[in-house]
Protein backbone atom coordinates (compact mmCIF):
# COMPACT_ATOMS: atom_id res chain seq x y z
CA UNK A 1 0.00 0.00 0.00
CA UNK A 2 0.91 3.45 -1.03
CA UNK A 3 2.65 5.10 2.83
CA UNK A 4 2.16 8.54 3.41
CA UNK A 5 5.30 9.83 2.09
CA UNK A 6 4.34 8.35 -0.52
CA UNK A 7 1.32 9.64 -0.94
CA UNK A 8 2.74 13.23 -0.26
CA UNK A 9 5.47 12.28 -3.64
CA UNK A 10 2.30 11.72 -5.58
CA UNK A 11 0.26 14.75 -4.82
CA UNK A 12 3.69 16.99 -5.23
CA UNK A 13 3.74 15.57 -8.78
CA UNK A 14 0.33 16.17 -9.62
CA UNK A 15 0.81 19.73 -8.67
CA UNK A 16 4.08 19.91 -10.45
CA UNK A 17 2.34 18.49 -13.73
CA UNK A 18 -0.64 20.58 -13.44
CA UNK A 19 1.30 24.03 -12.47
CA UNK A 20 4.08 23.20 -15.11
CA UNK A 21 0.82 22.49 -17.57
CA UNK A 22 -0.53 26.05 -17.16
CA UNK A 23 2.54 27.23 -17.90
CA UNK A 24 3.34 24.88 -20.76
CA UNK A 25 0.11 25.89 -22.29
CA UNK A 26 0.86 30.30 -21.47
CA UNK A 27 4.28 29.58 -23.28
CA UNK A 28 2.88 27.15 -25.85
CA UNK A 29 -0.04 28.58 -27.68
CA UNK A 30 1.73 31.72 -28.62
CA UNK A 31 4.78 30.02 -29.42
CA UNK A 32 3.24 27.19 -31.93
CA UNK A 33 1.16 29.91 -33.21
CA UNK A 34 4.05 31.68 -34.16
CA UNK A 35 5.83 28.42 -35.88
CA UNK A 36 2.53 27.28 -37.43
CA UNK A 37 2.27 30.92 -38.79
CA UNK A 38 5.36 32.79 -39.25
CA UNK A 39 7.15 32.45 -43.31
CA UNK A 40 10.47 33.16 -41.33
CA UNK A 41 13.32 31.07 -42.99
CA UNK A 42 14.88 30.58 -39.28
CA UNK A 43 12.22 28.72 -38.08
CA UNK A 44 13.63 25.63 -38.18
CA UNK A 45 16.32 26.74 -35.26
CA UNK A 46 13.25 27.16 -32.99
CA UNK A 47 11.75 24.10 -33.80
CA UNK A 48 14.78 22.28 -33.38
CA UNK A 49 15.77 23.83 -29.82
CA UNK A 50 12.07 23.26 -29.10
CA UNK A 51 12.45 19.65 -29.56
CA UNK A 52 15.92 18.92 -28.07
CA UNK A 53 14.38 17.59 -24.78
CA UNK A 54 12.75 14.64 -26.67
CA UNK A 55 16.70 13.75 -28.08
CA UNK A 56 18.94 14.72 -25.01
CA UNK A 57 19.50 13.03 -21.96
CA UNK A 58 17.14 14.46 -19.38
CA UNK A 59 20.53 14.74 -16.96
CA UNK A 60 22.42 16.96 -19.63
CA UNK A 61 19.20 19.58 -19.34
CA UNK A 62 19.39 19.08 -15.75
CA UNK A 63 23.32 19.49 -15.45
CA UNK A 64 23.02 22.89 -17.79
CA UNK A 65 19.66 23.73 -15.70
CA UNK A 66 21.74 23.12 -12.48
CA UNK A 67 24.41 25.46 -12.69
CA UNK A 68 21.98 28.14 -13.80
CA UNK A 69 20.41 28.09 -11.03
CA UNK A 70 23.88 28.54 -8.76
CA UNK A 71 23.57 31.83 -7.26
CA UNK A 72 26.37 32.66 -9.32
CA UNK A 73 24.71 32.61 -12.44
CA UNK A 74 22.47 35.68 -13.48
CA UNK A 75 18.99 33.14 -13.04
CA UNK A 76 19.80 31.88 -10.30
CA UNK A 77 20.92 35.30 -8.63
CA UNK A 78 17.78 36.85 -10.24
CA UNK A 79 15.72 34.34 -8.79
CA UNK A 80 17.07 35.00 -6.11
CA UNK A 81 17.37 38.49 -5.25
CA UNK A 82 13.62 38.66 -6.50
CA UNK A 83 12.24 36.03 -3.63
CA UNK A 84 15.44 35.60 -0.89
CA UNK A 85 15.57 31.96 -1.64
CA UNK A 86 17.52 29.92 -4.28
CA UNK A 87 16.18 27.98 -7.28
CA UNK A 88 18.29 25.04 -7.05
CA UNK A 89 16.76 21.91 -4.91
CA UNK A 90 13.09 23.94 -4.68
CA UNK A 91 9.90 23.28 -6.47
CA UNK A 92 10.07 26.33 -8.26
CA UNK A 93 13.26 24.85 -9.77
CA UNK A 94 11.06 22.06 -10.44
CA UNK A 95 9.05 23.86 -12.81
CA UNK A 96 11.27 25.54 -14.78
CA UNK A 97 12.96 22.03 -15.53
CA UNK A 98 9.79 20.55 -16.11
CA UNK A 99 8.54 23.46 -18.60
CA UNK A 100 11.98 23.00 -20.50
CA UNK A 101 11.41 19.38 -20.38
CA UNK A 102 7.98 19.04 -21.57
CA UNK A 103 7.57 22.09 -24.01
CA UNK A 104 8.39 19.99 -26.93
CA UNK A 105 5.15 17.80 -26.19
CA UNK A 106 3.06 20.66 -25.72
CA UNK A 107 4.22 22.52 -28.93
CA UNK A 108 4.49 19.85 -31.35
CA UNK A 109 0.36 18.76 -31.11
CA UNK A 110 -0.30 23.05 -31.08
CA UNK A 111 1.70 22.61 -33.91
CA UNK A 112 0.26 20.19 -35.43
CA UNK A 113 -3.52 21.50 -35.18
CA UNK A 114 -2.61 25.42 -36.02
CA UNK A 115 -0.83 23.82 -39.01
CA UNK A 116 -4.08 22.23 -40.23
CA UNK A 117 -6.12 25.59 -40.07
CA UNK A 118 -6.61 26.78 -43.64
CA UNK A 119 -5.56 30.34 -43.84
CA UNK A 120 -8.37 31.17 -46.26
CA UNK A 121 -11.05 30.52 -43.03
CA UNK A 122 -8.69 33.33 -40.82
CA UNK A 123 -8.90 35.59 -43.78
CA UNK A 124 -12.55 35.50 -44.13
CA UNK A 125 -12.95 36.58 -40.51
CA UNK A 126 -11.02 38.68 -41.07
CA UNK A 127 -13.27 40.55 -43.87
CA UNK A 128 -15.83 40.23 -41.16
CA UNK A 129 -14.43 42.58 -39.51
CA UNK A 130 -12.70 40.23 -36.30
CA UNK A 131 -9.49 41.33 -34.67
CA UNK A 132 -6.54 39.16 -34.87
CA UNK A 133 -6.84 38.43 -30.91
CA UNK A 134 -10.38 37.93 -31.66
CA UNK A 135 -9.90 35.28 -34.68
CA UNK A 136 -7.15 33.66 -32.31
CA UNK A 137 -10.02 32.91 -29.33
CA UNK A 138 -13.29 32.53 -31.61
CA UNK A 139 -11.65 30.60 -34.20
CA UNK A 140 -8.29 29.19 -33.53
CA UNK A 141 -8.72 27.90 -30.46
CA UNK A 142 -12.33 26.24 -31.01
CA UNK A 143 -10.90 24.58 -34.20
CA UNK A 144 -7.64 23.60 -32.84
CA UNK A 145 -9.58 21.58 -29.63
CA UNK A 146 -8.21 18.07 -30.06
CA UNK A 147 -4.53 19.12 -30.60
CA UNK A 148 -5.09 21.73 -27.23
CA UNK A 149 -6.30 18.41 -25.11
CA UNK A 150 -3.56 16.70 -26.58
CA UNK A 151 -1.18 19.29 -25.68
CA UNK A 152 -2.39 19.57 -22.28
CA UNK A 153 -2.26 15.43 -21.65
CA UNK A 154 1.08 14.84 -22.68
CA UNK A 155 2.40 17.72 -21.09
CA UNK A 156 0.45 16.76 -17.86
CA UNK A 157 1.70 13.10 -18.51
CA UNK A 158 5.03 13.48 -19.84
CA UNK A 159 6.04 15.75 -16.71
CA UNK A 160 4.15 12.80 -14.07
CA UNK A 161 6.93 10.57 -15.67
CA UNK A 162 9.89 13.30 -15.15
CA UNK A 163 12.79 11.70 -13.51
CA UNK A 164 16.32 12.50 -14.94
CA UNK A 165 16.03 15.93 -14.30
CA UNK A 166 14.40 15.68 -11.16
CA UNK A 167 17.61 14.27 -9.61
CA UNK A 168 20.03 16.73 -11.01
CA UNK A 169 18.09 19.85 -10.13
CA UNK A 170 15.71 18.54 -6.98
CA UNK A 171 17.28 16.21 -5.47
CA UNK A 172 15.26 14.24 -3.41
CA UNK A 173 13.73 16.61 -0.30
CA UNK A 174 10.07 15.60 0.76
CA UNK A 175 7.49 17.70 0.37
CA UNK A 176 9.57 19.95 -1.60
CA UNK A 177 11.46 18.06 -4.30
CA UNK A 178 10.77 14.50 -4.11
CA UNK A 179 8.28 13.38 -6.66
CA UNK A 180 6.67 10.14 -7.12
CA UNK A 181 9.51 8.70 -9.72
CA UNK A 182 12.32 9.82 -7.57
CA UNK A 183 10.51 8.39 -4.47
CA UNK A 184 10.13 5.03 -6.14
CA UNK A 185 13.52 4.79 -7.65
CA UNK A 186 14.32 5.23 -3.68
CA UNK A 187 12.06 2.36 -2.39
CA UNK A 188 14.02 0.25 -5.28
CA UNK A 189 17.24 1.41 -4.47
CA UNK A 190 16.37 0.21 -0.59
CA UNK A 191 14.89 -2.69 -1.79
CA UNK A 192 11.24 -1.76 -0.43
CA UNK A 193 9.63 -3.57 -4.03
CA UNK A 194 6.26 -3.24 -2.25
CA UNK A 195 5.94 0.41 -1.86
CA UNK A 196 7.81 0.68 -5.44
CA UNK A 197 5.08 -1.68 -6.87
CA UNK A 198 2.36 0.69 -5.27
CA UNK A 199 3.50 4.23 -6.74
CA UNK A 200 4.79 2.14 -10.07
CA UNK A 201 1.21 0.96 -10.43
CA UNK A 202 -0.45 4.35 -9.27
CA UNK A 203 1.92 6.29 -12.26
CA UNK A 204 0.94 3.38 -15.02
CA UNK A 205 -2.70 3.62 -14.09
CA UNK A 206 -2.76 7.52 -13.98
CA UNK A 207 -0.63 7.98 -17.37
CA UNK A 208 -2.93 4.94 -19.14
CA UNK A 209 -6.29 6.48 -17.93
CA UNK A 210 -5.41 10.37 -19.16
CA UNK A 211 -4.17 8.65 -22.58
CA UNK A 212 -7.04 6.42 -23.13
CA UNK A 213 -9.16 10.06 -22.45
CA UNK A 214 -7.47 11.66 -25.33
CA UNK A 215 -7.80 9.18 -27.78
CA UNK A 216 -11.30 7.80 -26.96
CA UNK A 217 -12.51 11.37 -26.97
CA UNK A 218 -11.00 12.17 -30.07
CA UNK A 219 -9.82 8.82 -31.93
CA UNK A 220 -10.76 10.35 -35.26
CA UNK A 221 -8.55 12.99 -34.83
CA UNK A 222 -4.38 11.97 -35.77
CA UNK A 223 -3.10 14.94 -33.54
CA UNK A 224 -1.34 12.12 -30.70
CA UNK A 225 0.13 9.89 -33.89
CA UNK A 226 3.01 12.39 -35.18
CA UNK B 1 -15.83 59.40 -55.72
CA UNK B 2 -16.16 55.67 -54.99
CA UNK B 3 -13.45 52.90 -54.92
CA UNK B 4 -9.98 53.63 -56.39
CA UNK B 5 -7.77 51.39 -57.30
CA UNK B 6 -3.85 51.91 -57.90
CA UNK B 7 -1.71 49.32 -58.31
CA UNK B 8 1.84 48.13 -58.74
CA UNK B 9 3.27 44.99 -56.95
CA UNK B 10 4.73 42.29 -58.06
CA UNK B 11 2.89 38.79 -58.44
CA UNK B 12 5.11 35.51 -58.72
CA UNK B 13 5.40 35.71 -62.70
CA UNK B 14 4.01 39.38 -63.60
CA UNK B 15 3.49 42.96 -62.50
CA UNK B 16 0.21 43.56 -61.47
CA UNK B 17 -0.20 47.46 -62.69
CA UNK B 18 -3.61 49.13 -62.81
CA UNK B 19 -5.49 53.10 -62.40
CA UNK B 20 -8.64 52.52 -62.29
CA UNK B 21 -12.31 54.19 -60.14
CA UNK B 22 -14.99 52.02 -59.91
CA UNK B 23 -18.69 53.23 -59.79
CA UNK B 24 -20.08 53.50 -55.69
CA UNK B 25 -22.95 51.36 -56.98
CA UNK B 26 -24.44 48.20 -58.66
CA UNK B 27 -21.72 45.06 -59.32
CA UNK B 28 -18.40 46.04 -60.90
CA UNK B 29 -16.65 42.78 -62.49
CA UNK B 30 -13.38 42.12 -63.00
CA UNK B 31 -13.47 39.51 -66.12
CA UNK B 32 -9.86 37.84 -67.48
CA UNK B 33 -8.52 34.28 -67.92
CA UNK B 34 -7.39 32.40 -64.66
CA UNK B 35 -3.89 33.87 -63.32
CA UNK B 36 -4.72 37.25 -64.71
CA UNK B 37 -4.42 38.60 -61.49
CA UNK B 38 -8.11 39.61 -60.67
CA UNK B 39 -8.28 37.20 -57.43
CA UNK B 40 -5.38 39.14 -56.32
CA UNK B 41 -6.98 42.92 -56.67
CA UNK B 42 -9.94 41.66 -54.86
CA UNK B 43 -7.28 40.72 -52.03
CA UNK B 44 -5.37 43.87 -52.02
CA UNK B 45 -9.30 46.12 -51.59
CA UNK B 46 -9.79 43.31 -48.58
CA UNK B 47 -6.75 44.45 -46.79
CA UNK B 48 -5.70 40.68 -47.33
CA UNK B 49 -2.47 41.55 -49.52
CA UNK B 50 -0.33 44.13 -49.07
CA UNK B 51 2.55 46.14 -51.15
CA UNK B 52 4.19 49.17 -50.84
CA UNK B 53 3.20 50.89 -53.43
CA UNK B 54 -0.75 50.33 -53.91
CA UNK B 55 -3.29 53.23 -53.13
CA UNK B 56 -6.54 52.19 -52.32
CA UNK B 57 -9.19 54.53 -51.64
CA UNK B 58 -13.14 53.63 -50.44
CA UNK B 59 -15.65 56.71 -50.46
CA UNK B 60 -13.83 59.35 -48.27
CA UNK B 61 -11.93 56.59 -46.55
CA UNK B 62 -7.85 56.10 -47.51
CA UNK B 63 -7.29 52.10 -47.11
CA UNK B 64 -4.11 52.31 -48.28
CA UNK B 65 -1.93 55.38 -49.12
CA UNK B 66 1.92 56.03 -48.60
CA UNK B 67 2.39 54.43 -44.35
CA UNK B 68 -1.60 54.34 -44.43
CA UNK B 69 -3.05 50.40 -44.03
CA UNK B 70 -6.44 50.14 -42.76
CA UNK B 71 -6.40 45.96 -41.77
CA UNK B 72 -9.00 43.95 -43.03
CA UNK B 73 -10.66 43.89 -40.23
CA UNK B 74 -11.36 47.88 -40.26
CA UNK B 75 -12.65 48.36 -43.61
CA UNK B 76 -16.09 47.02 -44.45
CA UNK B 77 -15.11 45.33 -47.40
CA UNK B 78 -16.47 41.86 -46.77
CA UNK B 79 -15.39 38.51 -48.64
CA UNK B 80 -17.03 35.44 -50.17
CA UNK B 81 -15.07 33.55 -51.92
CA UNK B 82 -14.74 30.50 -54.02
CA UNK B 83 -14.54 27.86 -51.22
CA UNK B 84 -17.31 29.49 -49.11
CA UNK B 85 -14.94 29.08 -46.11
CA UNK B 86 -17.84 28.67 -43.37
CA UNK B 87 -16.38 27.92 -39.99
CA UNK B 88 -16.53 24.29 -39.26
CA UNK B 89 -16.82 24.35 -35.89
CA UNK B 90 -20.57 26.72 -36.13
CA UNK B 91 -23.92 26.01 -36.81
CA UNK B 92 -25.08 27.84 -39.86
CA UNK B 93 -26.58 30.27 -37.49
CA UNK B 94 -23.53 30.46 -35.55
CA UNK B 95 -21.71 31.52 -38.98
CA UNK B 96 -23.97 33.92 -39.79
CA UNK B 97 -24.13 34.84 -35.24
CA UNK B 98 -20.41 35.78 -36.02
CA UNK B 99 -20.69 38.05 -38.46
CA UNK B 100 -23.72 40.04 -37.22
CA UNK B 101 -21.95 40.17 -33.72
CA UNK B 102 -19.19 42.07 -35.58
CA UNK B 103 -21.23 44.25 -37.48
CA UNK B 104 -19.99 47.91 -36.50
CA UNK B 105 -23.77 49.16 -36.10
CA UNK B 106 -26.99 47.18 -36.08
CA UNK B 107 -29.00 47.20 -39.39
CA UNK B 108 -32.50 47.06 -40.41
CA UNK B 109 -31.64 46.03 -43.93
CA UNK B 110 -28.64 43.51 -42.94
CA UNK B 111 -30.65 42.14 -39.97
CA UNK B 112 -30.11 38.78 -40.06
CA UNK B 113 -34.30 37.23 -40.00
CA UNK B 114 -34.40 39.29 -43.30
CA UNK B 115 -31.09 37.99 -44.58
CA UNK B 116 -32.29 34.77 -43.74
CA UNK B 117 -35.62 34.77 -45.21
CA UNK B 118 -34.82 36.43 -48.25
CA UNK B 119 -32.29 34.19 -49.05
CA UNK B 120 -34.18 31.15 -48.09
CA UNK B 121 -32.13 29.78 -45.10
CA UNK B 122 -34.68 29.10 -42.13
CA UNK B 123 -34.40 24.86 -43.40
CA UNK B 124 -30.69 25.12 -42.46
CA UNK B 125 -30.46 27.05 -39.88
CA UNK B 126 -29.46 24.55 -37.30
CA UNK B 127 -27.70 22.39 -40.24
CA UNK B 128 -23.98 21.97 -39.55
CA UNK B 129 -21.91 23.33 -42.45
CA UNK B 130 -20.56 19.56 -43.17
CA UNK B 131 -24.40 18.73 -44.10
CA UNK B 132 -24.71 21.31 -46.75
CA UNK B 133 -24.54 20.96 -50.33
CA UNK B 134 -21.98 22.86 -52.31
CA UNK B 135 -24.67 25.57 -53.70
CA UNK B 136 -26.02 25.38 -49.92
CA UNK B 137 -22.78 26.60 -48.24
CA UNK B 138 -22.23 29.13 -50.82
CA UNK B 139 -25.87 31.01 -50.10
CA UNK B 140 -24.88 30.51 -46.46
CA UNK B 141 -21.15 32.59 -47.14
CA UNK B 142 -23.32 35.34 -48.93
CA UNK B 143 -25.86 35.85 -46.03
CA UNK B 144 -22.96 35.32 -43.65
CA UNK B 145 -20.91 38.31 -45.25
CA UNK B 146 -24.14 40.08 -45.32
CA UNK B 147 -25.41 39.45 -41.79
CA UNK B 148 -22.16 41.47 -41.45
CA UNK B 149 -23.26 44.79 -42.81
CA UNK B 150 -20.87 45.51 -45.53
CA UNK B 151 -19.82 49.12 -46.73
CA UNK B 152 -18.53 46.89 -49.78
CA UNK B 153 -19.24 43.12 -50.97
CA UNK B 154 -16.30 41.24 -51.95
CA UNK B 155 -16.90 38.01 -54.10
CA UNK B 156 -14.38 35.85 -55.86
CA UNK B 157 -16.04 33.53 -58.18
CA UNK B 158 -18.58 32.59 -56.09
CA UNK B 159 -20.02 30.32 -58.44
CA UNK B 160 -16.99 28.50 -59.90
CA UNK B 161 -16.94 25.57 -57.70
CA UNK B 162 -20.58 24.82 -58.53
CA UNK B 163 -22.33 22.52 -60.85
CA UNK B 164 -24.55 24.05 -63.65
CA UNK B 165 -27.77 23.44 -61.29
CA UNK B 166 -26.39 24.64 -58.07
CA UNK B 167 -25.35 27.57 -60.16
CA UNK B 168 -28.57 28.55 -62.19
CA UNK B 169 -30.60 28.59 -58.30
CA UNK B 170 -28.16 30.79 -56.96
CA UNK B 171 -27.70 32.86 -59.88
CA UNK B 172 -31.18 34.59 -59.37
CA UNK B 173 -29.98 35.25 -55.31
CA UNK B 174 -26.68 37.03 -56.59
CA UNK B 175 -28.99 38.96 -59.37
CA UNK B 176 -30.71 41.29 -57.32
CA UNK B 177 -28.22 41.13 -54.10
CA UNK B 178 -26.88 44.45 -55.02
CA UNK B 179 -29.66 46.11 -55.58
CA UNK B 180 -31.62 44.82 -52.76
CA UNK B 181 -29.52 45.40 -50.09
CA UNK B 182 -28.10 48.44 -51.79
CA UNK B 183 -24.46 47.59 -51.50
CA UNK B 184 -21.73 47.69 -54.10
CA UNK B 185 -20.13 44.52 -55.59
CA UNK B 186 -16.96 43.77 -56.70
CA UNK B 187 -17.48 40.55 -58.48
CA UNK B 188 -14.24 38.28 -60.08
CA UNK B 189 -14.96 35.73 -62.58
CA UNK B 190 -13.96 34.16 -65.55
CA UNK B 191 -17.34 33.30 -66.84
CA UNK B 192 -18.96 35.21 -69.61
CA UNK B 193 -22.22 33.98 -68.21
CA UNK B 194 -22.14 35.66 -65.24
CA UNK B 195 -20.31 38.91 -66.98
CA UNK B 196 -23.39 39.11 -69.11
CA UNK B 197 -26.23 38.40 -66.21
CA UNK B 198 -25.20 40.33 -63.07
CA UNK B 199 -22.10 42.67 -64.20
CA UNK B 200 -23.21 46.69 -64.65
CA UNK B 201 -19.27 47.54 -64.82
CA UNK B 202 -16.50 45.18 -66.50
CA UNK B 203 -13.02 45.45 -66.18
CA UNK B 204 -11.48 43.20 -68.71
CA UNK B 205 -7.57 41.95 -66.99
CA UNK B 206 -5.12 40.59 -68.99
CA UNK B 207 -1.89 39.63 -66.95
CA UNK B 208 -2.27 41.64 -64.74
CA UNK B 209 -3.28 44.72 -66.41
CA UNK B 210 -6.41 46.42 -67.65
CA UNK B 211 -7.52 46.03 -71.03
CA UNK B 212 -10.25 47.95 -70.90
CA UNK B 213 -13.38 49.06 -68.66
CA UNK B 214 -16.79 50.89 -69.07
CA UNK B 215 -20.35 49.82 -68.13
CA UNK B 216 -20.89 46.32 -69.61
CA UNK B 217 -23.36 47.09 -72.18
CA UNK B 218 -20.89 49.10 -73.85
CA UNK B 219 -17.98 46.87 -72.87
CA UNK B 220 -19.94 43.54 -74.70
CA UNK B 221 -20.52 45.54 -77.66
CA UNK B 222 -17.27 47.10 -78.36
CA UNK B 223 -16.07 45.80 -81.93
CA UNK B 224 -12.30 46.42 -81.18
CA UNK B 225 -12.43 43.55 -78.28
CA UNK B 226 -12.41 39.96 -78.48
CA UNK B 227 -15.95 40.07 -76.32
CA UNK B 228 -17.91 40.91 -79.17
CA UNK B 229 -16.04 39.27 -81.61
CA UNK B 230 -16.13 35.54 -80.74
CA UNK B 231 -18.71 33.26 -81.95
CA UNK B 232 -20.84 33.50 -78.40
CA UNK B 233 -21.06 37.19 -78.90
CA UNK B 234 -24.00 38.52 -77.03
CA UNK B 235 -25.49 41.95 -76.11
CA UNK B 236 -27.16 42.92 -72.86
CA UNK B 237 -29.95 44.83 -72.62
CA UNK B 238 -32.58 46.24 -69.59
CA UNK B 239 -36.19 45.26 -69.53
CA UNK B 240 -39.11 45.47 -67.30
CA UNK B 241 -41.94 43.31 -67.48
CA UNK B 242 -44.83 45.04 -68.42
CA UNK B 243 -47.52 42.70 -68.70
CA UNK B 244 -48.34 38.54 -69.40
CA UNK B 245 -50.93 37.68 -72.15
CA UNK B 246 -52.32 33.97 -71.24
CA UNK B 247 -54.31 33.84 -74.84
CA UNK B 248 -50.64 33.51 -76.49
CA UNK B 249 -48.26 32.58 -73.32
CA UNK B 250 -46.83 35.74 -73.81
CA UNK B 251 -44.84 37.87 -71.62
CA UNK B 252 -44.41 41.47 -72.61
CA UNK B 253 -41.34 43.87 -71.41
CA UNK B 254 -40.57 46.98 -71.99
CA UNK B 255 -37.13 47.95 -72.87
CA UNK B 256 -35.03 50.92 -74.27
CA UNK B 257 -35.28 49.55 -77.85
CA UNK B 258 -39.35 48.96 -77.34
CA UNK B 259 -41.79 46.27 -76.38
CA UNK B 260 -40.16 42.96 -76.63
CA UNK B 261 -42.05 39.90 -76.99
CA UNK B 262 -41.35 36.50 -74.81
CA UNK B 263 -42.84 33.37 -74.32
CA UNK B 264 -44.21 33.76 -71.55
CA UNK B 265 -42.24 33.75 -67.66
CA UNK B 266 -42.98 33.59 -63.79
CA UNK B 267 -42.63 36.68 -63.64
CA UNK B 268 -43.96 39.46 -61.83
CA UNK B 269 -44.92 42.55 -63.25
CA UNK B 270 -42.65 44.99 -62.87
CA UNK B 271 -39.94 42.39 -62.44
CA UNK B 272 -36.44 44.22 -63.34
CA UNK B 273 -34.62 41.50 -65.69
CA UNK B 274 -31.99 41.72 -68.42
CA UNK B 275 -32.21 40.39 -71.94
CA UNK B 276 -30.00 38.50 -73.94
CA UNK B 277 -29.18 39.09 -77.62
CA UNK B 278 -27.07 36.82 -79.37
CA UNK B 279 -25.09 38.76 -81.90
CA UNK B 280 -25.57 35.78 -84.91
CA UNK B 281 -29.08 36.02 -83.64
CA UNK B 282 -29.34 39.71 -84.77
CA UNK B 283 -30.32 40.58 -88.45
CA UNK B 284 -30.90 43.97 -90.22
CA UNK B 285 -33.32 44.97 -92.87
CA UNK B 286 -33.91 48.59 -94.49
CA UNK B 287 -37.62 48.37 -93.56
CA UNK B 288 -40.03 47.11 -90.74
CA UNK B 289 -41.18 43.70 -92.02
CA UNK B 290 -44.23 43.24 -91.49
CA UNK B 291 -44.54 39.86 -93.00
CA UNK B 292 -42.26 37.76 -90.94
CA UNK B 293 -42.77 35.81 -87.83
CA UNK B 294 -40.28 37.07 -86.16
CA UNK B 295 -41.68 39.26 -83.21
CA UNK B 296 -38.90 41.77 -81.84
CA UNK B 297 -38.19 44.03 -84.37
CA UNK B 298 -36.78 47.36 -83.14
CA UNK B 299 -35.30 50.99 -85.36
CA UNK B 300 -31.95 51.17 -84.70
CA UNK B 301 -29.15 53.82 -86.18
CA UNK B 302 -26.03 52.12 -87.75
CA UNK B 303 -23.01 52.59 -84.94
CA UNK B 304 -19.83 51.35 -86.32
CA UNK B 305 -19.21 48.12 -88.34
CA UNK B 306 -16.15 45.95 -88.33
CA UNK B 307 -15.40 43.17 -91.34
CA UNK B 308 -14.63 40.44 -88.82
CA UNK B 309 -13.61 37.64 -92.40
CA UNK B 310 -14.42 37.74 -96.27
CA UNK B 311 -17.57 36.29 -94.80
CA UNK B 312 -18.56 38.16 -91.40
CA UNK B 313 -19.07 41.71 -90.20
CA UNK B 314 -19.89 42.86 -86.99
CA UNK B 315 -22.45 45.71 -87.47
CA UNK B 316 -23.05 47.49 -83.97
CA UNK B 317 -26.14 49.77 -83.59
CA UNK B 318 -28.01 51.67 -81.17
CA UNK B 319 -31.37 49.95 -81.10
CA UNK B 320 -34.40 52.37 -80.02
CA UNK B 321 -36.88 54.73 -80.80
CA UNK B 322 -35.62 57.88 -78.84
CA UNK B 323 -31.57 58.22 -79.50
CA UNK B 324 -30.94 59.34 -75.69
CA UNK B 325 -31.61 56.19 -74.94
CA UNK B 326 -30.94 53.47 -77.54
CA UNK B 327 -28.89 51.00 -76.45
CA UNK B 328 -26.06 49.34 -77.94
CA UNK B 329 -26.41 46.14 -79.82
CA UNK B 330 -24.30 43.89 -81.79
CA UNK B 331 -25.67 41.86 -85.26
CA UNK B 332 -23.36 39.22 -86.72
CA UNK B 333 -23.82 39.24 -90.24
CA UNK B 334 -22.46 38.50 -93.81
CA UNK B 335 -20.02 41.09 -95.37
CA UNK B 336 -22.06 40.27 -98.70
CA UNK B 337 -25.63 41.24 -96.74
CA UNK B 338 -24.19 44.43 -95.30
CA UNK B 339 -22.80 45.32 -98.50
CA UNK B 340 -25.94 44.88 -100.49
CA UNK B 341 -28.01 47.07 -97.71
CA UNK B 342 -24.75 49.59 -98.05
CA UNK B 343 -24.80 49.66 -94.24
CA UNK B 344 -22.49 52.53 -92.75
CA UNK B 345 -22.22 54.32 -89.58
CA UNK B 346 -25.84 56.48 -88.91
CA UNK B 347 -28.19 54.96 -91.24
CA UNK B 348 -31.48 54.20 -90.07
CA UNK B 349 -32.18 50.70 -89.98
CA UNK B 350 -34.19 47.84 -88.28
CA UNK B 351 -33.24 45.15 -85.96
CA UNK B 352 -35.37 41.59 -85.87
CA UNK B 353 -34.05 39.57 -83.01
CA UNK B 354 -34.99 35.80 -83.92
CA UNK B 355 -34.27 34.88 -80.27
CA UNK B 356 -34.42 37.20 -77.08
CA UNK B 357 -32.63 35.08 -73.57
CA UNK B 358 -33.76 36.45 -70.40
CA UNK B 359 -32.51 35.11 -67.48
Amino acid sequence: MLSDSDITALILTLKLAAISTLILMIIGLPLAWWLARTQWRGRFLIEALVALPLVLPPTVLGFYLLIAFSPNAWLGSWYQQLTGSQLAFSFSGLVVGSVLYSLPFVVQPLQTAFSAIKSDLLDAAATLRASPTDRFFSLVLPMARPGLIAAMVLGFAHTLGEFGVVLMIGGNLPGETQVASVAMYEHVDTLQFGNAHALAGALLILSFVLLAGVYATHKRYSVLRW
Amino acid sequence: MSLDLSLDMQRDDFALQMDIRLPEQGVSAFYGPSGCGKTSVLRVIAGLDRAAKNQVHFQSAAWQHGDTFVPAHQRGALLVSQHSDLFPHLSVHGNLQFAAARAPRSSTRFALNEVVSHLGLAPLLDRSVSKLSGGERQRVAIARALCGVPDLLLMDEPLAALDSVAKQSLLPYLEQLSRHFDVPIIYVTHSLDEIAQLADYLVVMSRGAVAYHGPTAEMLTRLDAPLAQAESAESVVPAQVVAHDAEYGLSYLDSPMGRVSLVQRPLPLGAEVRLRIAARDVSITLEPQTGSSILNVFPAVVDSMMRLSPALTLVRVLAGEKPATAVPVVARITSLSANRLALKPSKSVFIQAKSVALF
